[in-house]
């Protein structure tokens, strides 16, 4: 029983932290920006859907609705008013972007993170899930919203495979992934491209955000550690990955809970850490990423 | 080295250096804990500044090689009673230790692997941490039997001669020959190695120094403040100030980074009053920087005197 409770538990989270860690990654491939507020647009999707729900009582699909829509208009946010003045900066030399937009976003990440503790306290908040109720999966005891998450991550990563792979808008992106000069020459604003991606990505980390609320419940604390699981699924599958990274989320969710329920849930991290170093000391390029 | 002695920098620092040194006779013990507190994060953040502005490398885990330093000192003198100038000594060899041990892996990748893999160190030895709390104290903290001194004047004057020191000898490094291979290291990895120098030889000597001070520095914060806990030498929040600092004061200006943390430090006391929204703030100020300039403040000053 307990080795099914493991699959069946290990299996959400997995796809939770899948669904995080693509928008990441399709960010990185893209413009080739490590968003180090990823933690913070999370819980700000997260905490703006409590607060709907909460404050201003609207029910659930709206509450979920208002905290993907405000992730993505943070999201947007995020390009116009860090990334791309670094990006365009002539006194930052091109080889210290990157450190320059690392810092950055990390600061950003954290002004968000500050303003939600200053307007709704630094306690956990948990978003009223979509649906409710138990069932019982051969004895083991499911709650219906773990499901819900499961469904939904998997529904959505699909939705973004066929919406990059399949539609003009989508292919365009990919273009602009591999050679963002070329796909210029073509008579394609870049800057157009890099708004649909981020917003893209809003929703994205927005609905992880949500459903993680309805899930585990988030507080301002659980930024730093957000971002630092994405980050570490994200480099663990390859940078640009987005196949890598999905077979990391389950690497590292499996992992995480086997540790929990067959150890102690105080180790939890540690497997998945030192996993981490030790396939960036074989195989510094990651699971599937290209060097 | 002459010239150096000679220069307007000089005179400016020795200035600053002997005023900050007459505080004590006419300040209140309140602002000299805080300008102790200050010091001691400037030589983080100089430590941080050597790797990062020279070496060109992005350590996101400064805190590891801090809290390293400080957890080892404090344990020893906890478990054992040795005398505390031993337990200093022994934290920052640790620290030495630990940066050779973390610097094999993470000087194999570039990068944001780089930065990944040592912001992976400071989670482990989070975690580590609170699962030996029994050794270490846990969340709760470590308490420790001896403490430096308990006049705040001594306190200030060991902080103030610790950072001075450091100081010169991590920006008389930073000019010297090894700091100008170390800088074109960064720059151009490629190059600067077909000319013939030791790349990584360099690039790991600058850690081991950078762990060295950060080491040091944990150690002394720790006796001073008589705990260690998560919260002041480990967390990622720290090692946020830490970057912040330096990029703040000025990349690759070694100097620059403690007045950055100095600014911090004193900057989150005045904001204090704005409760919740001091960080906000501090944040805010620093992403400006950042984005408009990036030199910094040191940055800034230095390049419009190489202009005239």
């Amino acid at each position: 029983m307990l080795g099914l409770q493991i699959l069946i538990d290990g299996f959400a989270i997995s796809a939770l932290y899948a669904l995080g860690a693509t928008g990441f990654t399709l960010i990185f491939g893209v413009s080739g920006v490590l968003n180090l507020s990823h933690g913070a647009i999370m819980v700000l999707a997260a905490v703006a859907a409590w607060a709907a729900a909460s404050v201003f009582h609207l029910d659930s699909y709206s509450g979920a609705l208002v905290g993907i829509v405000i992730a993505a208009l943070c999201s947007i946010a995020t390009y116009f008013a860090v990334v791309q003045p670094i990006q365009r900066s002539n006194k930052i030399p091109n080889e210290e972007k990157e450190i320059f937009v690392l810092t950055a976003t990390l600061l950003w990440g954290i002004m968000i993170q500050e303003l939600i503790a200053y307007f709704f306290t630094n306690n956990a908040k948990t978003v009223l899930p979509i649906v409710e109720g138990v069932v019982n999966i051969v004895g083991v005891r499911t709650p219906k919203n773990e499901i819900f998450t499961a469904v939904v991550c998997c529904l959505v990563i699909g939705l973004l495979w066929f919406l990059v792979n399949r539609t003009r808008t989508g292919k365009v992106v990919l273009a602009a992934s591999m050679n963002p000069r070329g796909v210029t020459i073509l008579g394609f604003e870049l800057t157009n491209i890099y708004i649909i991606v981020w917003a893209i990505y809003g929703v994205l980390a927005g609905i992880a955000g949500v459903l993680l609320g309805m899930f585990l419940g988030v507080s301002s604390y659980s930024v730093g550690p957000l971002t630092a699981s994405a980050f570490s699924i994200v480099v663990l599958g390859g940078l640009g990955s987005v196949s890598g990274s999905l077979i990391a989320a389950f690497v590292v969710g499996y992992l995480e809970t086997f540790t929990a329920y067959m150890i102690s849930p105080a180790y939890r991290t540690i497997p998945a850490l030192l996993l981490l170093v030790i396939v960036m000391y074989i195989r510094p390029q990651g699971l599937l990423g290209r060097r | 080295m002459i010239g150096f002695f000679k220069s307007r920098l000089f005179w400016i620092s020795l200035t600053i250096v002997i005023v900050a040194s007459t505080l004590p006779w006419y300040v209140s013990g309140y602002i000299l804990g805080l300008l102790t507190v200050a010091y001691y994060f400037g030589v983080f953040a100089m430590a941080w500044d050597l790797l990062f502005g020279f070496a060109g490398e992005v350590n996101f885990g400064p805190t590891f090689l801090i809290g390293v330093g400080a957890y080892t000192a404090g344990i020893i003198n906890n478990q054992f009673g040795i005398s505390v100038s031993m337990c200093i000594v022994i934290g920052a060899l640790a620290s030495v230790v630990a940066g050779f041990v973390l610097a094999l892996p993470a000087l194999r990748v570039r990068g944001p692997y780089f930065g990944l893999t040592t912001l992976v160190a400071v989670l482990i030895l989070q975690n580590f941490i609170v699962v030996f709390a029994d050794l270490t104290g846990g969340e709760i903290g470590l308490t420790i039997p001896d403490v430096l001194s308990i006049d705040a004047g001594v306190n200030y004057w060991i902080a103030l001669g610790f950072m001075t020191i450091s100081a010169a000898i991590l920006y008389g490094l930073s000019q010297s020959p090894v700091g100008l291979v170390l800088q074109a290291s960064g720059q151009d990895p490629v190059q600067a190695g077909a000319l013939g120098f030791n790349i990584v030889k360099h690039k790991l000597a600058a850690f081991i120094v950078s762990a060295f001070f950060s080491g040091l520095s944990g150690a002394l914060l720790v006796f001073y403040f008589g705990t260690a806990s998560v919260g002041t030498v480990v967390d990622i929040a720290v090692g946020v100030q830490v970057i912040v600092a330096a990029v703040l004061g000025g990349r690759r200006t070694v100097l620059g980074a403690a007045l950055g943390a100095i600014f911090l430090i004193v900057a989150g006391e005045f904001l204090r009053p704005t409760g919740e929204l001091a960080t906000f703030i501090v944040s805010a100020v620093a992403l400006v920087v950042i984005l408009f300039f990036p030199g910094g403040f040191l940055g800034s000053v230095l390049s419009r005197e190489a202009r005239q």
